[in-house]
Formats: C-alpha cells, sequence, structure tokens
C-alpha cells in the first residue's frame, strides 16, 4: 500500500544536508510558540500548495521545491504570514507571527 | 441533489451532539488527532487499518465493511456525519466510501477539524462507546469508482480532472509539498486531464465554496458538464473531495473517483503520460 497524504508529525530535526528542498520553522504569537495552527504553503502565485497542523512547539515543515513561497498560518486567536525564498536544496527557516 | 442533504455546518453539528440517530465519526489518516480531542460523542475511523485491506491494495470487502461499522455501532438507518483533518480529505473519502457501500444517510460536516477549532467549539478525550449492531452493507456500486482500463480508454473521451497541485501536475513534484518526495513513480498527469487543485473549491477555512462559485471553477477550466468524468489525485483521497463537490453539491451524474489515482497510474507500464502545465483551458 503506497503511503498516505496527511501530514507526517511536525517537529523534530532534518538532516541539514538533504537534497529536498525544506521549508520550515515556528508559528509564535508574542514571541510564544503557537500549536495546533493551520499552515498553508503558497506558491508565487499565491496558489494553495499543502497544508500542515503545527505541533505543540510550533514547528511545521513543508518539502517544496526552489522558489518563492509564501507561508500563512490560521489560528483561533489570530492569522498571518511570511515571505520565504528558497534557493536550492537545503533547510529554509522561516517564522511566522499570528495576531 | 442539494446542499442540505449532503453537508452540515459546524453550527448545526454542535446543536446535534446528542441528537438521536446521529453518529458522528472523525476519519483520519493520523489518528493521534483524535486522541488529543474529538468531536464530544464521535466515534473513530482510520483510514488506513480500518478502511484498506492489509495486504492487497484495495478497501476491506462488504463483510469486512459489516463488520467495521456493526463494531462502530453504526446503524444502517443513522445519520453519519464525517469529518476529519487535512480539510476534509479522508472524511471525503470515507464519505465516498460509505456511499460505495450502499449507507442512504451520510453527511459531510462542512469545514471539518480545521473550521470546528478556528470557531474554538468543543472537543474532548472522552472515550466513546456505542452498542454494536448489526450493519448491512450493499454491493460496491461501481458507478461511482473508476479502475486504470477505463481511465486509459476515458483519455481524450471523458473529463479527467486532475486535483493534485499545480506542480505535482506538471511533474515537478511527486507528492504533496508536506511529504518527502521520494516516491519512485513517473511524474505527470494523464493526457487530457485538466488541472483542477481540490483545494480551489474549498475556503482558506476548509469549507466549500457556493455552488455558483464552484460551477464557474469548473467551467473556467474546460470541464465539460455533458461529458461522464472521472476525479483523480496522488491516493484518492483529494480526488473524493472533488468527486464529493462535482457529484454531491453540483449534481453531475457520472461522476467515478479513480482510487489508484496517480500511484497506480504513475507506475503503469506502457500508458502514456503528459508533462508540463497541459493543455490551455
Amino acid at each position: 500500500m503506497s503511503n498516505g497524504c496527511g501530514a507526517p508529525t511536525q517537529g523534530g530535526t532534518i538532516d541539514a544536508n538533504t537534497t529536498e528542498t525544506v521549508l520550515e520553522g515556528k508559528v509564535v504569537s508574542d514571541g510564544t510558540p503557537v500549536g495546533g495552527a493551520f499552515v498553508r504553503l503558497l506558491d508565487s502565485t499565491g496558489e494553495f500548495t499543502a497544508e500542515v497542523v503545527t505541533s505543540p512547539e510550533g514547528d511545521f515543515r513543508f518539502f517544496a521545491a526552489p522558489g518563492s513561497w509564501t507561508v500563512r498560518a490560521l489560528h483561533r486567536t489570530g492569522n498571518g504570514q511570511a515571505d520565504v525564498s528558497a534557493s536550492g536544496p537545503g533547510v529554509h527557516a522561516v517564522e511566522i507571527a499570528v495576531a | 441533489m442539494s446542499r442540505e442533504n449532503v453537508l452540515v455546518s459546524a453550527a448545526w453539528s454542535e446543536e446535534n451532539l446528542q441528537a438521536p440517530g446521529v453518529v458522528f465519526a472523525e476519519v483520519d489518516e493520523d489518528t493521534t488527532a483524535y486522541e488529543g480531542g474529538h468531536i464530544p460523542g464521535a466515534v473513530r475511523i482510520d483510514w488506513k487499518t480500518e478502511l484498506q485491506d492489509p495486504v492487497r491494495r484495495d478497501f476491506i470487502d462488504r463483510e469486512g465493511f459489516e463488520k467495521l461499522l456493526s463494531a462502530k455501532g453504526i446503524s444502517n438507518d443513522d445519520t453519519v456525519v464525517l469529518y476529519g483533518g487535512n480539510n476534509n480529505w479522508f472524511a471525503a473519502y470515507a464519505y465516498w466510501y460509505f456511499k460505495l457501500y450502499g449507507h442512504t444517510n451520510v453527511k459531510l460536516l462542512d469545514g471539518g477539524r480545521k473550521k470546528w477549532e478556528l470557531d474554538g467549539r468543543p472537543l474532548d478525550k472522552e472515550e466513546v462507546t456505542r452498542s454494536a449492531t448489526s450493519y448491512q452493507a450493499q454491493e460496491q456500486d461501481l458507478s461511482i469508482r473508476a479502475f486504470r482500463d477505463e481511465v486509459v480508454e476515458a483519455i481524450g473521451n471523458k473529463n479527467l480532472v486532475d486535483v493534485r497541485s499545480p506542480d505535482e501536475f506538471s511533474g515537478k513534484l511527486l507528492a504533496p509539498a508536506h511529504l518527502p518526495q521520494e516516491q519512485a513513480q513517473r511524474g505527470g498527469h494523464i493526457p487530457s486531464a485538466v488541472n483542477v487543485p481540490w483545494s480551489k473549491a474549498a475556503n482558506e477555512d476548509g469549507t466549500f465554496k457556493s455552488d455558483d462559485e464552484l460551477r464557474e471553477l469548473y467551467a473556467e477550466a474546460g470541464f465539460d458538464g455533458s461529458r461522464k468524468t472521472i476525479a483523480y489525485c496522488r491516493i484518492g483521497e483529494r480526488s473524493s473531495h472533488t468527486w464529493f463537490a462535482l457529484r454531491e453539491l453540483l449534481g453531475h451524474e457520472d461522476v467515478k473517483n479513480y482510487d489508484g489515482s496517480w500511484t497506480e497510474y504513475g507506475s503503469l507500464i506502457g500508458v502514456p503520460i503528459e508533462l508540463g502545465s497541459g493543455k490551455e483551458a
């Protein structure tokens, strides 16, 4: 059977020498991590690409491709977004503040 | 088919948690969500371990489905309200699956877990037990399930709706971007397919767009309402979401979900594959 399409557990660390283009970071509110936020990965045209739910520590991670992306977080306490540019494979960090 | 018959709002659901004859069921691939808090009284259905055959790539059979629903305490005349994470992908898949085995009253909670959580509605960790029933399933209704041969025959003849993201459609990515990209099969899409990502049918909070918005979306993509339709994605759950929009909300009659989807098609020997963004809509 194939792997499902559900998101794997968020958080943990990933090999910095990965051949994947990884976009990862935290959702924060006043500097405090926000768990259970819905993080949406939007491509350079604003089109939805993927969505994950942050871990209790506020972590999220996407396996994308090189290019410009927007990450947008939704939470019952507020929404927020940030842009990230991935020049190539490797881990690209980005933080999203919600308010 | 009208929206009220197939979709219920979070507000309606909260008011009907105790309603007799209504069973809420959370369907997820990752069941830790349920364990961390579920809609009060909702039973859990595990997409992977309970709806899939443990050995072959196929569904549990009719008898297996009867056993499963009986054990969950679901009766034939119950109204089953399905919801889940991932924008209701697996709940929509379960909806289609319940229809496949002939369950009469099944509805989707609009927006699923996301809308419920964004609204700040109650979740609890109570263990849910319901008395066992003697559930009777029907033979699979194959008018809503497509297999590989009819998908190949449908090229250029039926609407093929590829609901994956544009990068998966073009062959740039092999899986959604929240997953590692290690799959070995070829990238691309079925020739003549139009790309209407499932996400275009949903609002940011996970609820379905209005019927008018949906009609416009598919018309703009080159969807021909006079043709029969097959929807597919990677493993068949995102396409269940679109199958729901096309058949249950918009009322198109001959719409099938191809659950083999790209993981099957992209691994077949000799079938045609198209790369790039495909035909212009």
